[in-house]
């Protein structure tokens, strides 16, 4: 009996373990979301979207931070999106059992999980030391770059939920293979791809270190690409780091703002992805 | 139509190949950039501490013991965390709960890592300083090798605050993965153990974790080849010292906080080519993890036949 009574204590405990760890898990979401809406709300005044950054000890905004983020991360989506799209495709439909892709689809999550930081190594040398400035141009590289295994993994395996009758029915009828892909195998699968463009541009958003080295950071209201162009990210990282209270407060309010966002476009493209499974 | 099924399909091919030169390219332009350094320097920059920036003399040591430190701190804690949700959330969570949940702590890794960082410096660094760390350093303080991990003064910013926010930020990671591989074990298994008279917990710990072994520790090496290279929230909290230090709360540096913290400051090419080794080691280390740790996931998928 002992024994029994034994067993069935470890079992409570391991289970209560596991409640605790779970609460324990929400604690530190709702513990970090709360000190963003705090911290940053206080901040939040119409002057943060009309001003530019300022320097330290006058007010302003993070207007030129906000746009110099909109114009890389489309940059980096616009050409990180068909990059992705099409090796994905090759992968799914052309060489789906080939050598090429069992190398791609390894090599791809490896990219998928690499460092960010690595990849903003790699756009400094290649990029920014030929060319001897740091650019705009030079951080949306960088953001496309990571752009494109997100892209890659979703396409592949939302083409591949395809079903084959689908595609034998358009080749039936006669279609080619492309435009079997483009007008049948494309549509069917687009609600995943929108899906995983969509966590591509949340995991872009708040991404810090590879702009440090390729766009770093600048002053002021800049639409020259192919010069420093300013970054919410990359402003908070200075901001914070400042020992100047305002300063510190801008960096609260735009790190309120990246979360927003980015929560905002990773919960769409789950409501996305569910939608379509239940279809 | 023929022609352009022949150029759809080496378009898409060429895509491919692509993404093989980009991993090519990141290889070759971090050797191609550390190369003055490793000239310079050799292999002793792998074993020299010293990084002085005056007399360009740079020793990799204390990065790389800072990443293997924080790292580890982080794996000790996210890792029995990250199985107990997943348990959680696979035999415990009520159905209704489950998604909510599940969802919630996936939003974990959405955060991004410098949101975790300006909290880190501002929130949990202070509180630490404050209610853990003086704590810690009496507690320990008679206890021979304790003694030696928590000792001097508490700063509150150092490697146990940065482990501390690097196993906040692997542990959706490390859940999510597990839960997959948890639900990949036959029910009928479970059945069969709880046919026998198996608590919940014994069914978990020999039936379910044995059988999904493989895919838990490729999961949990996917967290570590995360905290391994994590930036912006190390960079905010580790202090950036480059010394290695016994003590757990003393400040430090990682490899990828050095890199962040002074890149743009790096002035002449042998310390920017240092730091750009820097990240060749990072890439090298991560680039083994995470292929093992693929590698294993891959075992796990090919078992449940999906």
């Amino acid at each position: 009996m002992s024994l029994y009574s034994h067993r069935r204590r470890v079992d409570v405990v391991a289970k209560a373990m596991c409640w605790a760890g779970t609460l324990f898990g929400l604690a530190w979401l709702v513990l970090i979301l709360g000190a963003l809406i705090y911290e940053g709300a206080r901040g939040l005044t119409p002057a943060v979207f009309t001003e530019m950054t300022p320097p330290p000890g006058a007010t302003g905004g993070l207007l030129n931070a906000i746009a110099g983020s909109l114009v890389m991360t489309v940059i980096g989506v616009v050409v990180g999106t068909p990059l992705g799209m099409l090796a994905g495709t090759y992968m799914a439909e052309y060489g789906r059992y080939s050598k090429l892709s069992m190398v791609v689809r390894f090599i791809n999550d490896i990219l998928l999980s690499a460092p960010s930081i690595v990849i903003g190594l790699f756009v400094y040398t290649v990029v920014v030391a030929r060319v001897g400035h740091f650019s705009g141009i030079a951080g949306a590289l960088a953001l496309a770059v990571l752009v494109v295994p997100v892209v890659v993994r979703t396409t592949e395996d939302m083409l591949l939920l395809v079903p084959g009758p689908l595609r034998e029915a358009a080749a039936a009828l006669g279609l080619p293979r492309s435009h079997m892909l483009l007008r049948v195998a494309y549509r069917a699968a687009k609600s995943g791809i929108v899906t995983g463009v969509l966590l591509a541009v949340a995991r872009v958003s708040g991404e810090t270190a590879p702009l440090l080295f390729t766009s770093l950071n600048n002053q002021f209201w800049s639409t020259d690409l192919n010069a420093p162009l300013s970054s919410l990210p990359v402003v908070i990282f200075q901001f914070a780091l400042s020992p100047y209270k305002d300063w510190q407060q801008l960096a609260w309010t735009g790190a309120l703002l990246v979360t927003i966002a980015v929560l905002l476009l990773s919960i769409t493209a789950r409501a996305l992805s569910s939608g379509g499974k239940h279809k | 139509m023929a022609l352009f099924d022949f150029f759809f399909h080496n378009l898409t091919r060429s895509a491919a190949i692509l993404v093989l030169l980009i991993l090519g390219g990141v290889i070759f332009s971090l050797i191609y950039g550390s190369l003055p350094a490793i000239r310079a320097f050799g292999l002793g920059f792998l074993t020299t501490e010293s990084w002085n920036p005056v007399t360009e003399k740079f020793g990799a040591v204390a990065p790389i013991y800072g990443t293997l430190v924080t790292s580890t701190i982080a794996m000790i804690i996210a890792v029995p965390l990250g199985l107990g949700i997943a348990i959680f959330l696979t035999e415990l969570c009520p159905h209704a709960l489950r998604r909510p949940i599940g969802v919630a702590i996936e939003l974990l890794a959405g955060i991004p890592s410098i949101i975790y960082g300006i909290w880190g410096l501002f929130v949990l660094a202070p509180f630490l300083q404050q209610h853990v760390q003086p704590a810690l350093i009496s507690l320990t303080g008679d206890i021979p090798v304790l003694s030696s991990l928590f000792a001097g003064p508490p700063y509150g910013i150092g490697m146990l605050t940065a482990g501390f926010i690097l196993a906040i930020m692997v542990l959706p990671f490390i859940t999510s993965i597990s839960r997959d591989v948890f639900d990949t074990v036959p029910p009928v298994l479970k059945e069969a153990a709880s046919g026998v008279g198996c608590t919940t917990w014994e069914v978990m710990r020999y039936v379910v974790i044995p059988y999904t072994r493989v895919g838990v520790i490729g999961g949990v090496m996917l967290g570590l080849g995360r905290a391994l290279g994590e930036t912006m929230a190390v960079t905010f909290v580790i202090g950036n010292a480059h010394r290695v230090s016994s003590s757990l709360l003393a400040p430090g540096t990682t490899i990828s906080a050095t890199i962040a913290n002074e890149f743009t400051e790096a002035v002449g090419d042998v310390y920017t080519s240092a730091l750009i080794e820097l990240g060749l080691i990072l890439f090298v280390i991560t680039f083994f993890v995470l292929a093992a740790a693929r590698f294993m996931l891959m075992r796990i998928e090919q078992k449940s036949g999906a």
